[in-house]
């Protein structure tokens, strides 16, 4: 199927293909970057080829990369737009629309952390062919903390003062106080470009939303609502690729049918929600298809709300923790794919602590631990100390099958212990809404990245401050609180330098381990599959989707 | 008759307010909201979150975002999708071809076939034929259409590679053939189900009808079987019939949930599917109110049409 769909993509394109040639040739704009490349013996095409069909679980409708937007959104800004900076998968930045990461050696930022100098390409073209200039960066940092405009995330770009464009290629500003993980922030907010939403009235309506315009390897095409959109082939694109003409992410809002069309052949990447665990065994008999299991950074927890008077006990804490059969659960339910963890960071991070506690599935030591702090068994044989039962609620989204086994199984577990936990599942509107940000559950079962980019601050998780339910402004649900963790916190926010900072999280890292505000289960593990035929895909940890650098996908020939 | 149709656009007008008010309320009243979603995204605040549930709007107290939905919409105004930012009445337009495709061509071909087979039943009563058509119908009723959907892909498209696993058309083709070819699958699994229920309203209408005094004396008076058939008793079954083609239209427009689902058929049952789960209120509230606009419009068609047929039901 894909074969007679690439030679008809292919006669189709002779013609432009030879014009591009020439036109390609005399701009010497096409370098294909073969040196980093895997040696399989397959090379790019030298023209974009062919088309890919990348199949989505949720359907990408935000394409201003400035708004409020989910991980499938995210998908098709890589492709549309760039970041100053990218951030590679083993989390090192690499230089984007800037030509040179800014750090405190290279003189980017001052040794206070407070000045910022950014030096920018001259070669970059905005889809519609005008040039990319700093006031464009400009622009784009001035929308971000706009009242008016209704951006998504403004964290660290509040702090950002008096930007100063001294010329086209260099921008430089002041930050109200030094925050080491800007960089990160940097590397996932895409450049918009000024001359078409400056000049549109009204940034939040604007024709742009829905018919962007990027510096990206990829153009916007069309879109059909309710079924995919459609990229065309930046061949002017100043980075690596595009290799494909024609880049496809369709809708397919069911995870069953979405496998089923990858068997098919009408999808050639399988992207997120990516293949279901039970589905991989099978998956990996499939003829022509590559599949791989793929480390994410999300992990799956039981987070408490630590003002809960059952949680303000540290034995309880590590009770709970001790009655917890990780591995049963990871083998029995997710067919041995996702790794213990005891901590928030993923273990690919330079930031990750090797060197915590592991957990074991110990019923006498739970009922021990519980013995030792007071807690006796009263009526029904549930445990309670000063009049407080050992009892809770445990919530998660209804209807996720896997995490409602966990939990009777955990329920389970407990009931053995003494602790009596019960379940009240919701929908995901409602268990994300107030429910989830204003603490009003007792515990809940949850995978969440904790970081943000590669960045391993988790102010806004953990820091008293950050807590929604107590006035704060951060996303701090469980209520945790621990004023050394705070002061780590506030430390490692301002601290450039790299040891210093894996020092700092590391430290925060063991903190968390032995307050346990929250259970860790397991860092999760997706499976992947694409046609063979397809090269150039390449996971990336620090990203939220995998479609992260699609100018480097193309078609072996 | 032009006092009848006042008074009935009267009536619907108090109803589709009420059916508003009933709507945005258990919308909005349920916790939770658009912004949900956010919650678990790395470094986002709840700093962030309020400042946008303020850009939205969505933290004006309800009766006031109620009357500011229902003056604009008065104003022609059906709102902006949360979700693409697009209007609201475009995004629906957008669906309700896909729509009409597929529950049009099903709905014809399930009335076509249905009144065939309920009648072919009703005038052998308990004939093979009838026996077989009962249970198939009981049968087909009584499995999930999505279940069907699947077998049928394992089939015809894993299987023997025959039709396409889904999806409207073939990107990068859309030619009518193309159409067609996609069109198969979803149509008769839909079909499948449609032409249960029509057989079965049908069989019952045609053997309420068969047994009457008139039916007698048309033979008597020395009709055909054929003509007999086909004039008086046909006719008169047909009655009932076109209040339930009627009350069809709604579902017509309104889409096919599950099938939509299982053959990614971008339609309004998926539009509406997704507009909830997003909490995508204005496109909500927009389906609402073209569906209790349709539920209106099919019966009051649906009565006109009876009114036409038959002369004994004239209105008043």
């Amino acid at each position: 199927m894909r074969m007679t769909d690439q030679k008809a993509k292919f006669a189709a394109t002779r013609r432009q293909a030879l014009k591009m040639l020439g036109i390609t040739t005399a701009a010497g704009v096409f370098m294909p970057n073969l040196l980093g490349r895997p040696a399989f013996g397959a090379t790019p095409p030298e023209t974009p080829t062919g088309r890919i069909v990348v199949g989505f679980s949720q359907e990408p409708t935000v394409f201003n990369p400035l708004m409020p937007r989910i991980e499938v959104d995210d998908g098709v800004h890589f492709s549309l737009f760039d970041t100053l900076f990218r951030i590679a998968p083993d989390g090192s930045f690499t230089p984007g629309l800037a030509t040179e990461v800014p750090s405190i050696e290279n003189g980017g930022i001052s040794e206070d952390g407070l000045e910022w100098r950014v030096k920018l390409r001259d070669d970059v073209k905005w889809h519609d062919g005008e040039a990319f200039t700093a006031e464009d960066v400009k622009y784009t940092l001035e929308l971000i903390v706009n009242p008016n405009f209704r951006s998504w995330r403004t964290t660290g770009h509040t702090l950002v003062r008096d930007i100063t464009v001294v010329s086209p290629t260099e921008i430089t500003w002041k930050m109200e106080s030094a925050f080491a993980p800007y960089l990160s922030f940097l590397a996932d907010t895409f450049i918009v470009p000024e001359h078409i939403l400056g000049a549109a009235e009204d940034p939040n309506t604007a024709p742009f939303n829905n018919a962007p315009v990027g510096t990206g390897p990829f153009k916007w095409g069309s879109r059909t609502a309710g079924d995919h959109v459609e990229l065309i082939a930046n061949t002017e694109y100043f980075g690596e690729g595009p290799y494909v003409e024609r880049l496809i992410y369709k809708y397919i809002p069911d995870l069953t049918v979405l496998y089923t069309q990858f068997k098919s052949g009408d999808i050639d990447i399988i992207g997120s929600q990516y293949i279901t665990p039970d589905n991989y065994e099978e998956a990996k008999t499939l003829p022509g298809k590559v599949i791989t299991t793929v480390s994410t950074a999300t992990v799956e927890s039981i987070y408490l709300n630590m003002e809960r008077p059952q949680f303000k006990d540290l034995a309880v804490r590590q009770a709970i923790y001790a009655a917890i059969d990780k591995q049963t659960i990871i083998d029995a339910l997710y067919y041995g794919l996702p790794t213990p963890t005891e901590t928030y960071m993923p273990q690919e991070s330079a930031y990750f602590n090797p060197e915590l506690p592991k957990q074991s599935y110990d019923v006498e030591k739970a009922k021990q631990l519980l013995d030792e702090a007071g807690w006796v068994a009263g009526a029904g044989g549930i445990r309670e100390k000063d009049g407080v039962r050992l009892s809770f609620t445990n919530s998660t989204t209804s209807g996720n099958h896997l995490r409602e086994q966990a939990q009777q199984f955990i329920q389970q577990s407990l009931a053995e212990v003494g602790i009596e936990m019960k379940i009240s599942n919701l929908p995901p509107a409602v268990m994300w809404g107030e429910f989830w940000t204003q603490s009003q559950f007792d515990t809940a079962m949850v995978g969440v990245i904790f970081m943000i980019g590669a960045d391993p601050d988790v102010t806004y998780r953990f820091h008293s401050e950050a807590i929604p339910a107590q006035g704060g402004r951060g996303a701090n649900t469980g209520q945790y609180q621990n004023p050394e963790v705070d002061a780590l916190l506030e430390e490692g926010g301002k601290t450039f330098d790299q040891e210093k900072r894996k020092a700092i999280y590391r430290e925060v890292q063991a903190k968390i381990r032995a307050d346990l505000p929250f259970l860790p289960l397991f860092q999760n593990m997706t499976v992947r599959g694409r046609d063979a035929g397809i090269e150039g895909v390449e996971p990336n940890i620090n990203t939220r989707i995998d479609t992260w650098n699609t100018g480097s996908y193309y078609w072996a020939s | 008759m032009a006092g009848y149709l006042l008074n009935r656009l009267w009536q619907s007008v108090v109803l589709l307010v009420i059916v508003s008010i009933i709507g945005f309320a258990v919308l909005n009243l349920t916790p939770g909201g658009p912004l949900s979603q956010f919650a678990l995204t790395p470094g986002m605040t709840q700093e962030a979150m309020d400042r946008i549930a303020e850009q939205m709007g969505l933290n004006r107290p309800l009766p006031v975002q109620y009357l500011d939905w229902g003056w604009r919409l008065l104003q022609g105004d059906w709102g902006t999708s949360y979700r693409d930012g697009q209007p609201v009445l475009d995004v629906i337009g957008r669906h309700i071809t896909a729509t009409l495709l597929l529950m049009g061509t099903s709905t014809a071909f399930s009335i076509a076939i249905g009144t065939w087979i309920g009648i072919h039943g009703a005038t052998r009563p308990y004939s093979i034929f009838d026996y077989t058509v009962t249970i198939g119908a009981m049968v087909a009723l009584s499995i999930p259409t999505f279940w069907f959907g699947l077998v049928g892909i394992y089939i015809f498209t894993l299987e023997l590679g025959w039709l396409p696993a889904g999806n409207m058309y073939t990107i990068g083709d859309g030619s009518v053939l193309d159409y067609l070819h996609h069109l198969i699958m979803p149509s008769l699994v839909l079909s499948l189900v449609n032409v249960a229920v029509w057989s079965r309203y049908m069989r019952t209408a045609t053997l309420d009808v068969i047994n009457q005094e008139f039916v007698k004396t048309a033979r008597a008076k020395g009709l055909t079987e054929r003509r007999v058939l086909m004039k008086h008793v046909v006719g008169n079954a047909m009655v009932p019939m076109i209040t339930l083609a009627g009350m069809q239209l709604p579902s017509i427009l309104g889409g096919a949930l599950v099938t939509e689902t299982v053959f990614t058929w971008p339609g309004m049952g998926r539009l509406f599917l997704d507009s909830l789960g997003y909490s995508d209120y204005p496109v909500v509230m927009g389906l609402l109110m073209v569906s209790a606009i349709l539920v209106l419009l099919g019966s009051l068609i649906a009565d006109l049409l009876v009114a036409l047929v038959d002369p004994r039901i004239r209105v008043s």
